[in-house]
């Protein structure tokens, strides 16, 4: 009974909210099952909180490798959550919007997570020079053609793209960089991103018929 | 007088400051190109250290660059330039911190854009720190920039609403179900930018700016395509190749990385000079992106010779 009632009911939703996509009369079912997902949800937002509570209590106790980093982690989320829930240091106090201006919460979020954000994203830049560096090697025909198109995307991003090829006349434009970016972004990235997408939407139709059907029981738990 | 004085050296300090750093890192990729010659590899550090540099220097000493907006993000300008006045344009802040240096121009670049021209704007967001950054948009672009215009009359804040694809497997039917309120608790109803909008399928476009997920393609699947509504596009840099199988026809341009803000931002000063003076931060930062270009540009020629070299001596040897 275990398994079976979890797989009746994934049966039972799965085959309506396809029906109510067909029948007409059904088609307002669509909306109130994902809100009741958003209800679901919003207990999702409980098991991380304890989750991330419970591994870096975990952490602590045992004393696991960096585990000062969960000190600052448990510290951070306790304080935060403190801020946003209990609305400390909110000018309209209790009554007003978390994210109002001058809020500590705001303050927190515009003075730390977005900074610290930005910072994280933008070290992408360094890792993509080092890895440009060392992958972009004429080694073979392909590994040639991917430099070239690499070198043509990086210059048709950059307004030097124009000033090397902008004297080429008008009937000829497709050979200036940047139209040239445009066409490797439009036709061979088109292709190979549709062929992708095509995957991924066969794959996602056949994965949802086996969890419907009962063949696939993994998200159950266990290996059967 | 004295702002005058004071004026004259921080102009030349700035172009000293940008004729150095460009000498020093001119001067250390020819030095790297010439140990390329010898068959030397280059350290990574050496990599890092070179990328910080051209970001740094054109941020302290600022490089600009004049931009002309590509037919991918014209499609976009145009479709804001060409809808009639009262227009009710959705703006969706689907992004994060993390992303938002890229993607936060472009939603600046466009909200300026629709609310000069007079649209009805509403303005939510599918991730949970996007309302923060929407709420920043709003206090920067349509507080201090348009002062005439009242909150709940020419434009609405819906703010965030949790669900991810789920949000908009409501609103493509029915708006109020999934916003009863605003952000601050007005009622759907008395809110005079909302007046006629029933569900997306009444708003006349719909620009998600983002690039993660909830995001774009969502909006493509869930309104775009069931609700036949107009969606435009503002995506990360390394997003937006992922988004040119839906352009033209399912998204109808797209702004890519901070190149699609300098070129939105470029297309607006030109054609609204009372956004002259405004903050182009993707015309700004298209400096630190030209220059860090250029420069993993030669360290891919510097990889390549260095290779061919070793390859060379190795077939000697």
């Amino acid at each position: 009974m275990k398994r079976e009632i979890p797989l009746l009911i994934t049966f039972g939703i799965g085959t309506l909210l396809i029906l109510s996509v067909f029948i007409p009369p059904m088609e307002t079912l669509g909306e109130d099952f994902t809100v009741f997902f958003d209800i679901i949800a919003v207990f999702a937002f409980f098991l991380g909180g304890g989750n991330l509570l419970r591994v870096h209590v975990n952490k602590l106790q045992n004393r696991k490798t960096d585990w000062p980093f969960s000190i600052v982690t448990l510290v951070g989320f306790v304080v935060v959550l403190a801020i946003g829930m209990f609305k400390l240091g909110n000018p309209g106090g209790i009554a007003a919007q978390p994210t109002a201006a001058g809020s500590l919460f705001q303050e927190i979020f515009d003075y730390v997570l977005v900074p610290l954000g930005a910072t994280m994203y933008s070290l992408l830049a360094f890792f993509v020079a080092s890895a440009s560096y060392r992958a972009f090697r004429a080694k073979n025909r392909e590994a040639t053609i991917l430099l070239i198109s690499a070198f043509i995307i990086l210059l048709g991003r950059t307004p030097f793209g124009m000033m090397a090829t902008g004297w080429i006349p008008e009937s000829f434009d497709i050979l200036q960089v940047p139209n040239m970016a445009v066409w490797i972004m439009n036709s061979p990235n088109l292709a190979g991103q549709r062929a992708i997408l095509i995957g991924i939407g066969l794959g996602v139709v056949s994965m949802s018929l086996r969890i419907i059907l009962g063949i696939e029981r993994t998200y159950l738990g266990g290996d059967d | 007088m004295p702002d005058l004085w004071l004026s004259i050296p921080l102009v030349a300090l700035v172009d000293v400051g940008r004729t150095i750093s460009l000498i020093f890192i001119g001067g250390g990729l020819v030095w790297l190109l010439i140990s390329a010659l010898k068959g030397r590899e280059v350290d990574r550090r050496i990599i890092f250290l070179f990328i910080a540099l051209s970001v740094a220097a054109p941020i302290l000493f600022p490089m600009t660059f004049s931009e002309k907006a590509t037919a991918v993000v014209k499609a976009v300008y145009d479709k804001v330039e060409s809808l009639p006045e009262g227009s009710s344009v959705l703006i969706s802040f689907d992004f994060d911190p993390a992303m938002a240096p890229e993607v936060q121009p472009m939603a600046n670049a466009i909200t300026r854009h629709a609310l000069s021209r007079g649209h009805k704007v509403v303005f939510m967001s599918l991730f949970a720190t996007g309302q923060a950054l929407l709420t920043q948009s709003l206090q920067e672009v349509v507080v201090e920039g348009f002062p005439e215009l009242v909150e709940g009359q020419d434009y609405v804040n819906l703010g965030y609403k949790a669900g991810n694809e789920g949000v908009l497997n409501v609103i493509i039917t029915n708006f109020k179900k999934m916003f009863p309120t605003d952000v601050n608790n007005i009622p759907y109803d008395s809110i005079e930018a909302l007046r006629g909008i029933r569900s997306c399928k009444d708003l006349d476009l719909v620009v998600s700016i983002g690039g993660g997920k909830p995001g774009v393609k969502e909006w493509v699947l869930f309104v775009g395509d069931p609700g036949q509504v107009p969606i435009a596009a503002g995506v990360a840099a390394v997003v937006a190749p992922q988004m040119y199988p839906y352009y033209p026809k399912q998204i109808l341009g797209i702004l890519g990385g901070i190149k699609g803000a300098a070129e939105y931002e470029s297309e607006l000063i030109k054609h609204y000079p009372r956004f002259a003076d405004m903050d182009t931060p993707g015309l700004r930062m298209m400096g630190p992106q030209t220059l860090a270009h250029m420069v993993i540009m030669i360290f891919i020629v510097i990889g390549n010779l260095s290779f061919f070299v070793a390859k060379r001596r190795r077939r000697r040897e």
